[in-house]
C-alpha cells in the first residue's frame, strides 16, 4: 500500500496524473486476478472461465442501474421499492429523469448473482480435474459470454453504456472523471488493499494450510479429514465473489461495459497472469497483474499486445514455471528443491503427468 | 416437411465434418503424451494459409502436401523447441503452454500473411455447385471432407494398432518410465506424435478451407470446437470423436429449426457440459469409474 | 575560435533559431482505429488513409500554416482500450480532435468521454445511437443504417418483393441493421418473414439459410461485415436458392465479391460510390474526390481501396475545412462550423451538417450496386 501511494504522488507531481487513469483500471482488474490467483494457485483448480464472473458482476450492475422503471412507476411494487429507498431518480445522460435501482443496492445483486452462479455451476465443476476442468470453466465463461453477446436487453453486441457513477460517500463517487481520478485511483487501490489482505489472511490460516493440502495431494488430504468438495467449492464461490466486486466497480469507473469483458481471451490473460506472477504467490500476481495490465492499456505493445502476452506466458512456464519471483535467486533455489522434493505422481510415470479426471479412458486406449 | 429434414441432416452433416476432422488430431497427441495440445486448431488454420499460399504457383494437391507437409515440419520444431527438454511438468503447466502457443501461433499468422479471409479454391466445382441428396442439397466440399474424415480415421486407428511406431506410441502414454527402459525411444516418439497430429490438423484444415474460410484468427474456434468433439467422443479415439462430430453437429443444425440460432454455440457448449458433469470419460468410452 | 567569429555565429544562429521558436505548433489529431485485431478491415484502411491525407496536408504545408501531427493509437476493436486510450489522447496528449473509432460499440463506450472533455469527435462508425441523442461534440461520417436499409427496400418494392428473410451477425453492426431493417420494413409493405443471427465467426450457416428456404421467401437480406457474409451466399446458392440476395453496405469490399466468387454474382447493395468512381458522369460533383482518393490511396499502398477508409477521409477532409473555416484551431469555432457545413463532398457521400444532424448524409449517399462477373457495377434500371 506505501507503494501505491508512492506511485501516486509520484504521478502527480512530475505532472504524468493521467497515468493514474490507467493504474486505476490496472487495479480493478488485478482484483479478479488474485482471486483467481486464490483458485488456480492455492487451491490448485484451474478456471479458464474467470472473465465470466467479472462479467456477471459488472453486466447486473449495469442492468440496474441503466434499466429505466419510470414508466412502471404505477405498478405497486414499483411504488414500494421507490419509497424504501432500493430505487432512486437520477439525471440522465442527455436530461430527463430515470427511475433505476440504486447502485449499492445493485452491487449486493451483482456479488449475490455471481456468488449464487458459483455454487450451481462449481458443484458439478469442482469435481472435476486437469484437462477436463480447464473444458468445463471454458465452457461456462463461453456460455456467460454467448449470453452477453446475443441477448438483446443486454445490448447485446454494444455493451451497455451510460452506468452512472457509484457514490461511496457524500462526494466521492466511483466515476471515470478526470476530476476524480485521484479519489478512484485511492479507492481502487484501497479496495484491492483489502481483497490482498482478505486473501493473504486466508492463505495464512488453517484453511490455506488446508487449500495447499488439497492442490499437493487431494486424496491424503481428504484421509486427513479435510473436506474437500467443500473448500475447493467455497473457494471458487470466494474467488468468483471477488472478481464480480471488481467487475462492478469498474463498469462504474468506465461508465458502460461490453461482452469483451466475458471472452475468452480475457479469461486466458487473466490465467497468463496468475502463471506467470507465480501459481501459489500472490504477492506475485499482483504485481504482474499490474504490470502487465498497466502496459496494455496504456498501449506500449502496440498492435502486438496478444503477441507479448502469448511469449511471457510461454516464456514464464519454460523457464520458471513457479513464476516471476522464481526468477531471483533466493526464490529460485527453494523453487528448484520444492519441485525434486515432489515425488513423481503416483502413476510412476515420469513423463507428463496424466490428466485423469475420473478414472476412466487413459491415454493409449486408441486402437483398443 | 421431410425435404427440410434432410437439408438439416445435411447441415449437421457438415459441421459435424468440420468439427471431427480437427478432433481427430488431438487424439494422437493425446495417445502418445496424455496432454491436450490447445494449439491444434493453429494447425489447422497453418494447413490452410500455407496452402492457399502455394495454390497460385503450384497445383491444388501439390499445395495441400505441402502444406501438409510444412505444418509437420513446424508440428516437430515446436515439440522440440518447447516440449522435449520439460522434465514432469504438470497438466497446469502443459495447459498453459499450449495456450500461449496457440496465441503465439495466430499472432505469427497476422504478420506472415495479414488478416484477410482466404481460401482453398473448391477441390471440385465451385462456390454454387451442389449436388442433390435425397432432396437435400449440399456442396461436394462436405462429401470430400467426409471422405477425409473416413481416411483420416482408418489412417490413425490404423497406426495405432498395427503398426509398431503406434503401438510403441501408446507404450509411452501408459507407462513412460517403462517404456523408456524397454529401450523405447520415447523423447522421439513424443515428436513424431506431434508431426502427425500437425499432419492430420494440416489436412483438416485444407479440406474445410473452402467451406469456411481461411483467417489468421480461425484456429481457436475450431480447437474448441474440436476439442468438444474429442472429448464427447472420449479422449483417444478417433473413431469416437467422429460418432460424437457427427451427433453434435445434428444437435446445432437441429437446434437452429427450434430456437434463434444465436444460440446455436451455446447447445454444443451445453451439451460439452452436461456430458462433462455426468459421463466425463465421453459417450463412448468402455469404461466408466467414478472416484468418489 | 576568434571571439569575434564566434560572435558572428552564435548571432547567425539565434536568427535560424528565432523564426523556428516563432513558428506554430502544430495541430494535434488523434486517431482511434482498429488496425489490428477482429474490426481491422475497417481500421487498417482507414489509418494508412488518415496517414496518406495527413503526409498531403503537411506537404501542402499544412493547416492555416501549421503542420498536422496524427497521434494513432490502435485499439485492436477493444472498448475497455479505446477508453483508456481516449483519456490519454484527451487529457495527455491534449488533442485537438479525434477521428474514429472504427466500430460502433468502441464509439459509444467513449462517447460520454468525449463529450464530457469537450474534444470534437468524428467517428467512422454507422450505428444511430452515436449522433441520436445528438451530443454536441459528437460527428459520424459513415452512412446511416437506415438509409442503406431503405435503399434495399425500395428496389424490393421495385421488384414486387413482399415476404422477406433477415440474417444478421452478433456484431453492433448486425445488430443496428436488424433494428433497422425490423423497423422500417412494414413502410414499405415488407414482411420479415424469417430472422436469425448468426455467430460473427460461424463457419458455415446452411441451417440457417435452410430455416429461410423453409419459411419461402422471396428475397433474403443478409446484414453483416465478416466473412460471413461470403459464407451466407455460398451457402444461399448451394442450398438451390435462387432468390435475389441483397447485403448491406459492409459487402463494400471487393475481397468480399472475391472469396464468394460465383455466388457474388448478382447480389445487389447500397454502397458509397467509390467503387464506380469512374464510371460516374462527368458531372457527378463527388467523381472527382473519389477519383483522387482511389488512385492516391491505390498507388501508395497497392491495394484496393474500400468505402471503409473513406469514412476516415471525410473525417479528416471535414475536420480540415472546418479549421479553415473557422480561422484557427478554436474547438468552439470549428465544432460549430462543421455543424453548419453545408455541401460537402466527401467520399461517402455529399454532407449537409445541421444541430440536429450529425451525421449530414441523404439517402442519395446510397448507389445501389450489384455484382457482374466479379466486379461492382451500378444496378441497372
Amino acid at each position: 500500500m506505501a507503494v501505491a501511494v508512492a506511485a501516486q504522488l509520484l504521478a502527480v507531481y512530475s505532472g504524468k496524473a493521467f497515468l493514474l487513469t490507467q493504474l486505476t483500471m490496472s487495479a480493478y482488474y488485478t482484483l479478479a486476478v488474485i482471486a483467481l490467483s486464490l483458485l488456480m494457485g492455492h487451491a490448485g483448480q484451474i478456471s479458464l472461465g474467470h472473465a465470466g464472473f467479472f462479467a456477471v458482476g459488472g453486466y447486473t450492475s449495469a442492468v440496474l442501474t441503466t434499466l429505466d422503471l419510470s414508466p412502471r412507476r404505477n405498478e405497486e411494487i414499483v411504488g414500494v421499492l421507490a419509497r424504501v429507498g432500493v430505487l432512486v431518480e437520477r439525471a440522465e445522460l442527455y436530461g430527463g429523469q430515470v427511475l433505476v435501482v440504486h447502485p449499492w443496492v445493485a452491487f449486493l445483486c451483482a456479488v449475490a448473482l455471481s456468488v449464487t452462479l458459483a455454487f450451481a455451476v462449481g458443484i458439478p465443476v469442482m469435481k472435476l480435474k486437469g484437462h477436463y476442468l480447464a473444458m468445463a470453466t471454458l465452457g461456462v465463461g463461453t456460455i456467460i459470454f454467448s449470453v452477453a453477446l446475443g441477448t438483446t436487453w443486454l445490448g447485446a453486441a454494444d455493451g451497455i453504456s451510460g452506468v452512472p457513477a457509484f457514490p461511496l460517500l457524500r462526494n466521492l463517487g466511483v466515476a471515470g472523471g478526470a476530476s476524480e481520478r485521484v479519489a478512484n485511483y485511492y479507492v481502487a487501490f484501497g479496495l484491492l488493499a483489502l481483497g490482498m489482505l482478505l486473501l493473504l489472511n486466508l492463505v495464512q490460516s488453517r484453511t490455506g494450510r488446508a487449500l495447499r493440502a488439497i492442490h499437493g495431494a487431494e486424496d491424503a488430504a481428504s484421509a486427513m479429514g479435510i473436506d474437500v468438495a467443500s473448500l475447493k467449492l467455497r473457494t471458487f464461490v470466494l474467488s468468483a465473489a471477488l472478481a464480480a466486486v471488481a467487475g462492478v466497480f469498474l463498469t462504474h469507473l468506465n461508465g458502460g461495459i461490453g461482452p469483451s469483458e466475458a471472452s475468452i481471451m480475457k479469461s486466458v490473460k487473466y490465467v497468463a497472469i496468475v502463471a506467470v506472477g507465480g501459481m501459489g504467490s500472490l504477492w506475485g500476481t499482483l504485481g504482474t497483474s499490474l504490470a502487465l495490465s498497466f502496459f496494455s492499456l496504456r498501449g506500449w505493445f502496440g498492435a502486438f499486445d496478444d503477441a507479448v502476452f502469448g511469449l511471457i506466458l510461454v516464456a514464464v512456464m519454460l523457464f520458471a514455471p513457479d513464476g516471476v519471483l522464481t526468477l531471483l535467486p533466493a526464490r529460485a533455489a527453494a523453487s528448484r528443491s520444492r519441485r525434486t522434493r515432489a515425488a513423481p505422481a503416483p502413476e510412476g510415470d515420469g513423463g507428463y503427468e496424466l490428466p485423469v479426471a475420473l478414472a476412466g479412458q487413459r491415454p493409449g486406449e486408441e486402437g483398443r | 416437411m421431410s425435404e427440410l429434414f434432410f437439408q438439416y441432416l445435411m447441415a449437421g452433416l457438415t459441421y459435424g465434418m468440420i468439427y471431427a476432422v480437427v478432433g481427430i488430431g488431438f487424439n494422437i497427441i493425446y495417445n502418445a503424451t496424455g496432454v491436450i495440445n490447445f494449439a491444434q486448431g493453429e494447425f489447422a488454420m497453418l494447413g490452410g494459409m500455407i496452402a492457399v499460399s502455394l495454390v497460385g504457383a503450384v497445383p491444388l494437391p501439390v499445395a495441400i502436401a505441402g502444406a501438409v507437409l510444412a505444418t509437420m515440419a513446424i508440428g516437430a520444431l515446436i515439440e522440440i523447441a518447447f516440449f522435449r527438454w520439460l522434465s514432469g511438468p504438470s497438466v497446469l503447466r502443459m495447459i498453459v503452454i499450449t495456450i500461449g502457443l496457440s496465441i503465439l501461433i495466430r499472432e505469427a499468422a497476422l504478420l506472415v500473411w495479414g488478416q484477410q479471409v482466404r481460401a482453398l479454391p473448391y477441390f471440385t466445382g465451385d462456390e454454387v455447385a451442389s449436388l442433390s441428396i435425397g432432396g437435400a442439397r449440399m456442396s461436394p466440399q462436405v462429401l470430400w471432407t467426409v471422405g477425409t474424415c473416413g481416411a483420416m480415421v482408418v489412417l490413425v486407428t490404423g497406426f495405432f494398432r498395427w503398426t509398431t511406431a503406434g503401438k510403441q506410441m501408446r507404450a509411452c502414454a501408459s507407462n513412460r518410465v517403462a517404456a523408456s527402459l524397454c529401450g523405447l525411444p520415447t523423447r522421439n516418439l513424443v515428436t513424431l506424435s506431434f508431426v502427425l497430429s500437425a499432419g492430420m490438423g494440416a489436412l483438416a484444415g485444407c479440406v474445410v478451407s473452402p467451406i469456411t474460410y481461411t483467417q489468421y484468427n480461425v484456429g481457436t474456434g475450431l480447437a474448441i470446437k474440436g476439442f468438444t468433439v474429442a472429448i464427447l467422443g472420449g479422449l483417444g479415439s478417433s473413431l469416437a470423436a467422429v460418432a460424437a462430430g457427427l451427433v453434435l453437429g445434428q444437435l446445432e443444425a437441429f437446434s437452429v429449426s427450434l430456437l434463434p440460432s444465436a444460440y446455436k454455440d451455446s447447445v454444443s457448449i451445453a451439451v460439452l457440459l452436461a456430458i462433462l458433469f455426468v459421463r466425463p470419460t465421453g459417450f463412448f468410452a468402455a469404461r466408466v469409474a467414478y472416484r468418489p | 575560435m576568434h571571439m569575434k567569429t564566434f560572435r558572428v555565429l552564435a548571432l547567425a544562429a539565434a536568427m535560424i533559431a528565432a523564426p523556428r521558436a516563432l513558428a506554430e505548433e502544430p495541430i494535434k489529431i488523434g486517431a482511434l482505429l482498429a488496425v489490428s485485431g477482429p474490426a481491422a478491415f475497417l481500421g487498417a484502411p482507414e489509418a494508412r488513409t488518415l496517414q496518406m491525407l495527413v503526409d498531403e496536408t503537411n506537404a501542402r504545408g499544412g493547416i492555416q500554416g501549421r503542420k498536422v501531427q496524427l497521434v494513432l493509437k490502435d485499439t485492436g476493436a477493444s472498448p475497455e482500450k479505446a477508453i483508456s486510450f481516449a483519456k490519454q489522447l484527451i487529457e495527455e496528449e491534449k488533442v485537438f480532435a479525434i477521428i474514429g473509432p472504427a466500430t460502433s460499440g468502441e464509439t459509444m463506450a467513449i462517447k460520454r468521454l468525449v463529450e464530457e472533455g469537450k474534444t470534437i469527435m468524428l467517428s467512422c462508425a454507422a450505428a444511430e445511437v452515436i449522433v441520436q441523442p445528438v451530443a454536441p461534440h459528437v460527428f459520424k461520417t459513415a452512412q446511416k443504417d437506415s438509409h442503406a436499409a431503405i435503399k434495399i427496400f425500395q428496389q424490393m418494392r421495385e421488384m414486387k418483393i413482399s415476404r422477406v428473410g433477415l440474417l444478421t451477425s452478433n456484431t453492433g453492426f448486425g445488430k443496428a441493421g436488424k433494428e433497422q431493417i425490423e423497423k422500417l420494413a412494414p413502410d414499405y409493405g415488407i414482411r420479415i418473414v424469417a430472422s436469425e443471427v448468426y455467430d460473427k465467426a460461424a463457419t458455415d450457416l446452411t441451417a440457417e439459410v435452410t430455416k429461410m428456404k423453409a419459411a419461402k421467401v422471396e428475397a433474403i437480406v443478409n446484414w453483416s461485415i465478416e466473412p460471413a457474409q461470403a459464407i451466407a451466399i455460398k451457402n444461399i446458392r448451394q442450398l438451390g436458392l435462387t432468390i435475389p440476395v441483397f447485403q448491406s453496405h459492409g459487402f463494400g469490399n471487393v475481397e468480399y465479391a472475391k472469396a464468394a466468387g460465383a455466388a457474388a454474382e448478382g447480389v445487389i447493395f447500397p454502397a458509397g460510390r467509390l467503387h464506380v468512381a469512374d464510371l460516374l458522369p462527368k458531372t457527378n460533383p463527388q467523381r472527382a474526390v473519389l477519383v483522387a482518393y482511389r488512385t492516391g490511396y491505390e498507388s501508395r499502398f497497392s491495394e484496393d481501396a474500400s468505402g471503409f477508409g473513406g469514412y476516415a477521409h471525410d473525417a479528416f477532409r471535414i475536420l480540415a475545412a472546418a479549421i479553415e473555416q473557422a480561422g484557427g484551431p478554436d474547438r468552439e469555432r470549428v465544432r460549430a462550423a462543421i455543424e453548419n457545413m453545408k455541401g460537402f463532398v466527401g467520399a461517402s457521400g455529399v454532407f449537409n451538417f445541421s444541430p440536429a444532424d450529425h451525421n449530414g448524409l441523404g439517402l442519395d449517399a446510397f448507389e445501389l450496386l450489384t455484382v457482374k462477373n466479379g466486379r461492382f457495377v451500378p444496378l441497372s434500371r
